[in-house]
């Protein structure tokens, strides 16, 4: 545990605060590795491999401060592989399926618009260990929401049939992004000590970056939608035990298997 | 869908300053923007860059492979062009 935190009564809300940023940017790089070999070109098949990896990496970092702030032993892989849905605390947003490209594509625009101000608040984090993951992973996040940013507009402002999948990608994942400005009783005490980020500081900014892309793609976000929740909670979609019976497989299946 | 192929783009890289931009390699990309991208994509996962250049393949004029005698081989016998041809006096010390 970071020597900035202050003490014992922090530990757990900080452990679930850094199990949310890790769960999240696993599942999601997951998700992205799933279009290898099915990727429509070459060049995004290594694009999304790319990112996938970057968002691994973050998880990987998280996981390691979680299993320290834990004190329990648990590693890395305990907890990506030995943990079950009702466990992981991801955003509803980035455990939705790959779907068509404009899917993945809106997905990750609508996520990687919060994530890159996200990071760059937390680098201000009173924790040294969370600000120095946060300080690598913006400027990842900054090329994640240019390459989904400057797809979305192509999509959008593309053919007739691009402009129906993209706005129809938005219509479905619009009502995951109230998740992202969700703030509850793991964040208060975080913030109130420098710690953590308070989301609705974000807004503006994701609202700013979202709006003038869909502005330069033409499409249009859904109004007044009804806002999905509980991920951060543990209460998942479906698809996210799929999701975990296919990457939990082979630690399931051969326990503490390296190669 | 449309199966219309997207452009090609040549792809440069500088590792170094300093350094010129080097060919390696080309990627399809619908423009310059998306090009630069995929390129980086591609091309860069393993530190090789700090700068690199895309251009339209259709706008590289090639010398052509059949007029290679012509265009090399006079070179071939014109050894004194090289610099090592020269003796370098003693008192010239390193060049």
């Amino acid at each position: 545990m970071s020597e900035t935190c202050d003490g014992a009564a922090l530990a757990p809300p900080l452990l679930d605060y850094t199990l949310r940023l890790a769960d999240t940017a696993l599942i999601l790089g997951h998700r992205l590795s799933e279009w290898i070999g099915h990727a429509p070109v070459l060049e995004e098949e290594m694009a999304l491999g790319n990112i996938a990896l970057d968002l691994i990496g973050e998880a990987r970092a998280l996981y390691s401060y979680a299993g320290a702030v834990e004190g329990k032993g648990r590693d890395e892989d305990a907890l990506a592989y030995r943990r079950d849905a009702g466990g992981f605390r991801n955003l509803l947003l980035v455990e939705q399926p790959n779907g068509d490209f404009a899917a993945t594509i809106v997905r990750q625009f609508l996520f990687s618009a919060f994530a890159q101000p996200f990071w760059r608040r937390l680098a201000a984090s009173r924790d040294a260990t969370l600000a120095a993951i946060a300080a690598k992973s913006e400027k990842e996040a900054a090329y994640h929401l240019r390459h989904a940013g400057e797809w979305l507009i192509r999509l959008g402002d593309g053919t007739e049939e691009s402009h129906r999948r993209a706005q129809a990608a938005l219509d479905e994942l619009w009502p995951y992004t109230g998740e992202l400005f969700e703030r509850d009783a793991v964040e208060d005490p975080l913030i109130a000590a420098g710690i953590a980020v308070d989301p609705e500081t974000l807004r503006a900014e994701w609202q700013r970056t979202v709006s003038a892309v869909l502005a330069e793609a033409t499409l249009e976000a859904p109004e007044r939608v009804w806002m999905q929740s509980g991920g951060r909670s543990g209460r998942h979609s479906e698809h996210l035990g799929h999701l975990l019976a296919t990457m939990q497989f082979l630690q399931r299946a051969y326990p503490g298997a390296t190669w | 869908m449309s199966e219309v192929p997207m452009p090609l783009w040549e792809v440069f890289i500088r590792a170094r300053n300093g350094l010129a931009h080097k060919h390696v390699g080309s990627v399809h990309a619908a423009d310059a923007a998306m090009a630069l991208q995929a390129a980086r994509d591609v091309y860069t996962r393993r530190g090789e860059g700090l700068s690199i250049w895309v251009v339209p393949s259709g706008a590289i004029t090639a010398s052509d492979p059949a007029e290679k005698d012509m265009m090399f081989e006079p070179t071939a016998s014109k050894i004194y062009r090289h610099p090592t041809f020269y003796r370098v006096p003693e008192d010239v010390g390193n060049m």
